[in-house]
């Protein structure tokens, strides 16, 4: 019998109505497996105490509405620091805010606590969401469950070991350029940055706020489905929040038109990621859907364009980190003396970089050079993907070029950088795109997951969920 | 190339302060990230060309009292490194001497 712990959202919601366990059950076996594994794996920075009356809530409302109660009433989700929990701290994997308490609820949150989800803890992540490793927490680095010699992804690397390890079912994290789907891709499960806009990022600590997303992690598609379902729409606190329907629909076609850009993947691709993809595309080609070749020639520059934004955003957003109001709070001899010491005191090192890039590609003779002209490559690549989609309903690639790689293996910047080479072009784009397990491939020894990164356009994460179980089902999940 | 003096004006806009010995090491990653993204400067996109406007534009919110004057005062006050009351306490930064 699979233990509880190690149900999907829809498992232990079907479970949970069918009275098999009770909802203080399904939390005690998350949280006993949470407390077990946490020091191996450093997924959780921290694991809460039951909350009894949610817990009470949950079951009440089990038995009281049956199968019309919310999937995700009565589930414990892991969430990612940066999402604020009224009263729980939210550092954002930094010592800048290891005492700050959240002053409010994120609108997610409130939504979830509405369908009586259950919050088991904060996971771990780079510092201020910002690495595709985890390995810039403050914190320490998170472990990947498949080996812990390597790292699960980031920067939502302790959602994604939390759930990957089943001691949570589901988990939040956030997407600037890939930090759901790249550790989804390099733990074994299904990741969703959704379109921009579709979620609201109020109280999520911004990081690039032109390319944030907060989305699920979760074991199947479905559940990624169920937890999205669950965050998605507008919200009056985040003015870039879209209504349902604002682009075109497109509706779902019995037979998908899989766009591939194969010049993309010519080099730099592992041979065995590349076989695991083929062999998925082959697949599905197999069960009916067409796969076409696309040509989307700007990305190439997708990356370098990303990290001209990026860190601009990042420098600007971090301007309010000071030391003043909140967070950590240094003092010294005058004004000044607080940011500076606040500032140098709380940023890690990668956060710093980040910091000082953003102020160079801003600063007064070097704005038209770099960022004016990622801002226009953004646009030209946003017009080649539409123009794709004209022939295409999805577009597939690797969601990274290996599977996770080894701690301490990345430690010069540019070459963590390069992990979100496929990811960030939905970022820059706005559009939806889903992370799924195609296979594993061999690295000394172990069974390493990999990832099919499927981008859909603009509010068409209904083909991607579909698409989706298709990929699962010729995977034979 | 950036040199370390540059790095350290950077660091000056930017409210932090790197220690000395770590001015070069931060310069020279600069200049392998500043070669990457600098492969921006060979794309020629024509001005104007890619000019569009967004579907989303001017989002306001309507006039009105969104909460009762006060209601979250004490939370955030309870966030301040130094207080008195509910006021927020920092340096003096205007002298009269």
């Amino acid at each position: 019998m699979t233990r509880r712990n190690e149900l999907t959202i829809a498992e232990a919601a079907r479970a949970l109505r069918a009275r098999e366990f009770t909802v203080r059950e399904l939390w005690d076996a998350c949280a006993a497996a949470a407390s077990a594994r946490n020091p191996e794996l450093n997924a959780f920075l921290e694991i809460f105490d039951a909350d009894d009356a949610a817990i009470a809530a949950a079951q009440k409302r089990i038995d009281t509405d049956g199968s019309a109660a919310p999937p995700l009433c009565g589930i414990p989700l892991a969430m990612k620091d940066n999402i604020l929990i009224e009263g729980k701290i939210a550092s954002a994997g930094s010592r800048m805010l290891e005492n700050y308490r959240a002053t409010y609820d994120a609108t997610v949150v409130k939504k979830l606590k509405e369908a009586c989800a259950l919050f088991l803890g904060r996971t771990n992540m780079d510092e201020f969401a910002m690495g595709s490793s985890t390995e810039h927490s403050a914190y320490g680095p998170t472990k990947n469950p498949h080996d812990t010699r390597r790292v699960p992804g980031g920067s939502s690397g302790g959602s994604a070991a939390a759930v990957a390890a089943h001691l949570a079912i589901a988990a939040l994290g956030s997407d600037t350029g890939g930090s759901i789907r790249q550790p989804a891709a390099h733990t074994g499960l299904v990741g969703l940055k959704p379109t921009y806009g579709a979620v609201s990022r109020s109280g999520l600590i911004a990081m690039g706020s032109s390319l944030d997303q907060i989305g699920p992690l979760a074991k199947t598609v479905e559940d990624a489905r169920l937890l999205y379902e669950a965050i998605v729409g507008r919200d009056p606190l985040d003015a870039t929040t879209i209504p349902a329907g604002l682009y075109p629909s497109r509706g779902i076609p019995e037979k998908f038109r899989i766009g591939v850009p194969r010049h993309l993947l010519e080099k730099g691709v592992d041979a065995d990621v590349r076989a695991a993809f083929d062999a998925t595309l082959e697949r599905l080609k197999d069960a009916g859907h067409a796969l076409i070749d696309i040509e989307l020639p700007m990305s190439a520059y997708a990356l370098a364009a990303y990290y001209v934004l990026m860190p601009a955003e990042v420098s600007t957003n971090l301007a309010r980190l000071d030391g003043i109001r909140y967070g950590r709070a240094a003092r010294g001899e005058t004004l000044l003396d607080d940011y500076l010491l606040s500032r140098t005191g709380g940023f890690g090192k990668e956060t710093l970089r980040r910091i000082l890039l953003g102020t160079f590609v801003l600063s007064s003779g070097y704005i038209d050079a770099y960022y004016y002209k990622a801002d226009a490559a953004r646009r030209v690549l946003r017009r080649e993907y539409e123009k794709a989609f004209e022939k295409a309903d999805i577009i597939a690639f690797p969601t990274t070029p290996s599977p996770a790689f080894a701690l301490g293996e990345k430690s010069d910047p540019l070459s963590m950088y390069l992990e979100d080479i496929f990811t960030a072009t939905a970022n820059l784009t706005g559009m939806p795109a889903l992370s799924v397990p195609m296979g594993f491939v061999e690295r000394a020894g172990k069974q390493l997951p990999v990832g099919m990164h499927l981008t859909a356009p603009n509010q068409a994460e209904d083909a991607l969920f579909v698409l989706g179980a298709a990929v699962e089902k010729a995977r034979g999940a | 190339m950036a040199t370390a003096e540059e790095v350290k004006k950077l660091a000056t806009l930017a409210r932090v302060s790197l220690p000395e010995e770590e001015l070069a090491k931060f310069a020279s990653e600069f200049d392998a990230i500043l070669a990457y993204v600098g492969q921006l400067e060979t794309l020629d996109i024509k001005q104007g060309s890619a000019q569009e406007k967004p579907p989303l534009r001017n989002v306001m919110r309507a006039d009105g009292t969104p909460h009762e004057g006060g209601a979250y005062t004490e939370k955030l006050a309870a966030q301040f490194p130094a207080r008195e009351g509910t006021a927020l306490s920092v340096k003096q930064v205007i002298r009269h001497d």
